[in-house]
């Protein structure tokens, strides 16, 4: 039962990251294309933790925070250099 | 008790798989910058939070980092997503609206707020 929905879980997340990923090649702006990245870098903070889980690995969850908080200051510096303030 | 939290984290698993997947899509679907904008960080904030909480519950043991986890993604999403669209703004991408320019509010403030500065 749990491991049928994990399987769900990590289909539905691939088709985001997938969709997101046509978004970052195809987006007409550059805002869109960080827009896209943003969306991706929180879907893959939640996949890192699911792994976490599968593989029963705690340190997985501290990649996840990390990755977060870079992701995260990365997202805000592009945006600020898009509003021409960098 | 700890069957309940099984089953807890279970519909926690799939409500936050779908609201990925729904953010994903949004971001594929929708028509311009803002509306992007919305799908992809409200969605997606849900969906991880609920992904993240129900591993949390899943195994007991974790529940603090994971809180530590959700915290930080309640905290850094709209902060991100508030920096994209003052930036999608600021670089004169200005909604589409049906009614015309006059319906956006926010443009006058901010163009007066211009012509101080280049004054001043």
């Amino acid at each position: 039962m749990l491991q049928i929905i994990i399987y769900i879980t990590l289909t539905l997340m691939a088709l985001g990251i997938l969709f997101s990923v046509i978004r970052f090649v195809k987006g007409p702006t550059a805002a869109d294309r960080t827009i896209a990245l943003d969306t991706m870098t929180t879907i893959f903070v939640a996949a890192f933790v699911l792994l976490a889980f599968i593989f029963n690995r705690f340190i997985y969850i501290d990649v996840a925070l990390v990755y977060g908080v870079l992701g995260f200051i990365g997202v805000l510096v592009i945006a600020r250099y898009l509003e021409g303030a960098l | 008790m700890n069957q309940l939290f099984e089953y807890i984290g279970m519909i926690l698993l799939l409500i936050g798989g779908i609201f990925l997947f729904l953010g994903g899509l949004g971001i594929f679907r929708m028509p311009d910058a803002y509306n992007r904008l919305q799908a992809g960080t409200k969605a997606t904030t849900l969906g991880g939070m609920s992904v993240i909480l129900a591993v949390g519950l899943l195994e007991p043991g974790w529940i603090i980092k994971t809180l530590v986890l959700v915290l930080f993604i309640a905290f850094s999403n709209p902060i991100s997503s508030h920096a994209l669209a003052r930036a999608n703004y600021k670089r004169k991408n200005y909604p589409y609206l049906k009614g015309g320019p006059e319906y956006d509010k926010y443009r006058e403030v901010y163009q007066n707020n211009e012509e101080e500065e280049e004054t001043a």
